[in-house]
């Protein structure tokens, strides 16, 4: 049972990582959608072994389903131009300051991992912990303004996007548009002789 | 079994996978999936946290770490449809979908 829940964890872990590298390093985003999918599929796996049943299915419906076609979406929408063309400039300070980066964390890593090796193994769960129902317990107790407030989140972010995307569309003019503004231009042209006869 | 801080190791090692492709690269859909990667690195600290104070699944507050990676998720959906729509807002102005070029702002 323990040298199971070890490989499962290790094999999720590995996967996610790799899932994570792909998604960062490749130079075509689709395969770096493909990495993120993949580290998805195995972050929603640890979520199954941290009693977060309700969670993992969140995951995969949100993330696997949502927000990854959304990328591929855009991507497919740019074509091939989503490939930036890679050039050098200011690659060095960008690289040095990164490196800096990775090597705290590889450090504080370090640390944190040293201490997992003699660190108690996690309490027994409830049976019941992280299903629908005792989350649901939680999410519509004492989360339910936050809840609430989520869903205003998700609305001004969808009309958000509906304005930010919509852009320069706006302006070009639709055929329909058009007739309205010939029609219009003449009846002015047309009309303006008519009044000046019918005030002599 | 597995304890708290080697999840907490993966997680750390997945956010800073996901920060360093924020730092490094100047295609703006990759740095989107990178911030998706470090948001989901931080939704696994959240469930993980939780797991290890899951004695009582009754008790008051026993789920918040899981609520907080509930609602997570829900602001990593709402930050990709705008960022995205932002992506194509830009692209439709230069042309480009380098991080580079984004400099209307400047000077």
């Amino acid at each position: 049972m323990s040298t199971v829940a070890n490989l499962y964890f290790y094999l999720c872990g590995f996967i996610a990582v790799c899932g994570a590298m792909i998604a960062v390093t490749a130079a075509n985003p689709v395969r770096g959608a493909m990495g993120l999918l993949t580290m998805i599929l195995s972050v929603a796996g640890l979520f199954l072994a941290l009693h977060a049943q309700f969670l993992a299915a969140i995951q995969l419906i949100v993330y696997a389903g949502a927000i990854v076609v959304l990328f591929l979406f855009v991507i497919m929408l740019l074509g091939p131009s989503a490939r930036a063309p890679r050039d050098q400039r200011g690659s060095v300070s960008r690289g040095f300051f990164s490196g800096l980066f990775v090597l705290v964390a590889l450090v504080t890593m370090y640390l944190s991992a040293r201490a997992a090796v003699h660190a108690d193994p996690l309490p027994m769960a409830d049976n019941d912990f992280g299903g629908i129902d005792a989350f649901a317990k939680s999410l519509f107790g004492e989360a339910l303004i936050p809840f609430e407030l989520s869903s205003a989140l998700l609305m001004v972010a969808v009309i958000g996007a509906v304005a930010v995307a919509r852009g320069e569309a706006s302006k070009v003019e639709t055929p329909a548009a058009k007739r309205l503004r010939e029609a219009r231009a003449s009846f002015e042209t047309g009309a303006a002789p008519s009044t000046g006869e019918a005030a002599e | 079994m597995i304890p708290l801080e080697a999840y907490i190791t993966l997680s750390a090692f997945l956010f800073v996978i996901g920060g360093f492709g924020f730092l490094i690269r100047r295609n703006v859909i990759v740095t989107l999936l990178s911030i998706e990667v470090m948001l989901n690195a931080v939704n696994l600290a959240f469930v993980a946290f939780n797991r290890a104070h899951a004695a009582d699944a009754n008790a008051v507050g026993a789920h918040t770490g899981q609520v907080f990676a509930f609602f997570g998720i829900a602001a990593a959906a709402a930050e990709t449809a705008v960022g995205l729509a932002i992506v194509l807002s830009m692209f439709r102005l230069k042309r480009s979908v380098r991080t580079d070029e984004a400099d209307l702002l400047k000077n």
